[in-house]
């Protein structure tokens, strides 16, 4: 599946290890109200490290494959195997991360960012660890600051702090970029490629932005919606350069997944050149 | 004395600028003129009224200089430590009911449904119809008057939290699960500070309440605080005394509620007030 190989990482800081192993094996689900399947029969593999964009139009249930993945629902058939233990709660090695930042407006960003190291008893870790991750994604002088004064791009920055201090093995990302404007959404896309190459994250992100996908997955995996399924899983064959640059082969792979996916969803969503 | 409309008002002059603070203290100070010269007015009428001449001593000369008397000989606080203490008992027991049962309420649809209409019911019973029952419920007169002013004070508390818990975003929860956060944790990090502004707001209001239900209450049987200074003034026709007591209750209310208001302010994290 994956025909870029991730290249050498960078010297790691204090940073973790490899990233998880992600398979879905067989996964249906049905909410229980309303009895109509939204989710059907569906396996795919993420190897430690790889980046996977689930892409598909708002509705086919990307946001409820993200929370049977994260274990914070359960399928009502199949399941989740990370690192060959099955899924049966969530947890601090695989963090969700919504389209809104969820920060505690009462605490300031550093102390929203321990909050994992806290619950998981690691309190000790704090001094050291959150200036770290703060300064990984930009926020460095901001330790103090109350999250309420912050821009939409630098909360999201905190959050993604938030979850990267409790060193986690994997990130699900459900379109957390989407309510940002262009030119932050650009930047946050290319940075959290390149911290989560940099750490050896393994990353899977929803989105119904092809060309979000396409500069920051290094596979992309369709689904239909009524009910939703996988129906192709295509990777992305592109450089760190060509992706930042949105240079000729970006545009080539771009108009690929964009084909692929106007079929699937009956539309285009998102431009094709942007 | 205090209701939602004034802790509006006080919200709204603590964001005025500073010559704005300046402008509501003149005012405050206009309106207190205005109220002891409509005093004085009655006081004048009362002593150019042969029929009233028993009553003189209710006009603010008299009863200031009693005020000070009172003060100084510390009859002040001999009167209304026993009030205070017993406000602050009823206070405390309708905090540790009401907070924890607004918790659940708030959390749980279905009990909010179940008790909301036994509970609007028994609101709207005055706590001194209870007033019969409480004295042969208890053995001594203190205990009944604490469980008056608590069932006053029990529902403007419990309504707040619930109301509070309701409005706690339920991201900030799956955020705090995720990173793992266990039920202690949950309470002590997310649910107590998210609701801390209302159970104080809660608080205020209950304060209020008890405060006037409090002298009513010590009418009977009791001899001690504020209420049974007023009958017993009343009953040796020491009109003065009578009319200082009232002026001590009107203090101290004032005082208790701008310090309840003063903790509601430090403890809103929300930028701008509620
Ligand atoms: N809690 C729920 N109960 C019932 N139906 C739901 C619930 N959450 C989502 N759905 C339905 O499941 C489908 C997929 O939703 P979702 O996973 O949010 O899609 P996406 O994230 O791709 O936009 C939608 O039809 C939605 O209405
Ligand atoms: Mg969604």
């Amino acid at each position: 599946m994956l025909t870029n190989p991730i290249p050498e990482r960078q010297a790691l800081r204090t940073l973790p290890r490899s990233g998880a192993h992600l398979a879905v094996r067989n996964l249906s689900h049905t909410y229980r109200w309303t009895q109509t399947p939204v989710l059907t029969d569906i396996s795919f593999d993420v190897t430690p490290g790889e980046i996977v964009a689930l892409l598909g139009r708002s509705g086919c249930g990307k946001s409820t494959l993200l929370h049977m993945i994260s274990g914070l629902s359960q399928p009502s058939a199949g399941e989740v195997v990370i690192d060959g233990k099955t899924v049966t709660d969530s947890s601090p090695r695989w963090v969700f991360m919504f389209q809104s930042p969820s920060l505690l407006p009462w605490l300031t960003v550093a102390q929203n960012v321990a909050m994992g190291l806290k619950f998981t008893r690691r309190s000790f870790e704090v001094p050291q660890r959150v200036p770290e991750v703060l300064d990984l994604v930009e926020m460095g002088g901001y330790a103090d600051r109350n999250v309420q004064d912050l821009s939409g791009g630098q909360k999201q920055r905190v959050a993604l702090a938030r979850s990267l201090a409790p060193k986690p093995e994997m990130l699900l990302l459900d379109e957390p970029f989407s309510a940002l404007d262009a030119f932050t959404r650009r930047s946050l896309q290319s940075e959290v490629r390149d911290i989560a190459r940099e750490l050896g994250l393994t990353i899977v992100m929803v989105s119904h932005d092809v060309s979000e996908a396409v500069r920051m997955a290094d596979r992309a995996i369709l689904l239909d919606s009524d009910p939703g399924r996988l129906v192709k899983d295509v990777a992305i064959t592109l450089n760190e350069r060509e992706r930042k640059n949105s240079d000729g082969r970006y545009h080539t792979e771009l108009k690929t997944v964009m084909g692929m996916y106007s079929a699937i969803a009956g539309e285009t969503m998102g431009p094709v050149l942007d | 004395m205090t209701d939602v409309t004034s802790i509006q008002t006080q919200a709204r002059a603590m964001r005025l600028p500073k010559l704005g603070r300046v402008r509501v203290l003149v005012n405050a100070v206009i309106g207190m003129s205005g109220l002891l010269v409509l005093w004085w007015l009655g006081g004048r009428y009362v002593a150019s009224n042969p029929n009233m001449m028993a009553f003189t001593n209710f006009a603010p000369t008299p009863t200031l200089a009693r005020l000070v008397q009172m003060f100084a000989s510390g009859e002040v606080v001999d009167m209304a430590l026993p009030s205070l203490s017993r406000v602050g008992y009823g206070l405390l027991y309708a905090t540790a009911i009401g907070v924890p049962m607004g918790i659940l309420v708030g959390r749980g649809p279905r009990l909010n449904e179940i008790t909301n209409v036994p509970f609007q019911f028994m609101r709207m019973i005055s706590p001194l119809a209870w007033m019969p029952i409480a004295v042969m419920l208890f053995a001594t007169w203190d205990a009944a008057i604490i469980f008056l002013i608590t069932m006053a004070a029990l529902w403007p508390i419990l309504f707040s939290t619930a109301a509070g818990v309701k409005r706690i975003d339920p991201a900030w929860l799956k955020v705090a699960r995720n990173l793992g956060a266990n039920p202690f944790h949950m309470l002590f990090t997310v649910i107590l500070p998210a609701i801390a502004v209302d159970v104080l707001m809660g608080i205020r209001l209950a304060l209020g309440v008890a405060w006037i239900v409090l002298v009513p209450a010590e009418y009977l049987g009791v001899s001690s605080g504020l209420g049974y200074a007023i009958n017993d003034a009343r009953d040796t026709l020491d009109y003065s005394r009578l009319a200082a007591t009232v002026v001590v209750i009107g203090m101290i209310g004032f005082t208790l509620d701008s310090l309840a208001g003063l903790l509601v302010k430090k403890f809103n994290w929300m930028r701008g007030g509620h």
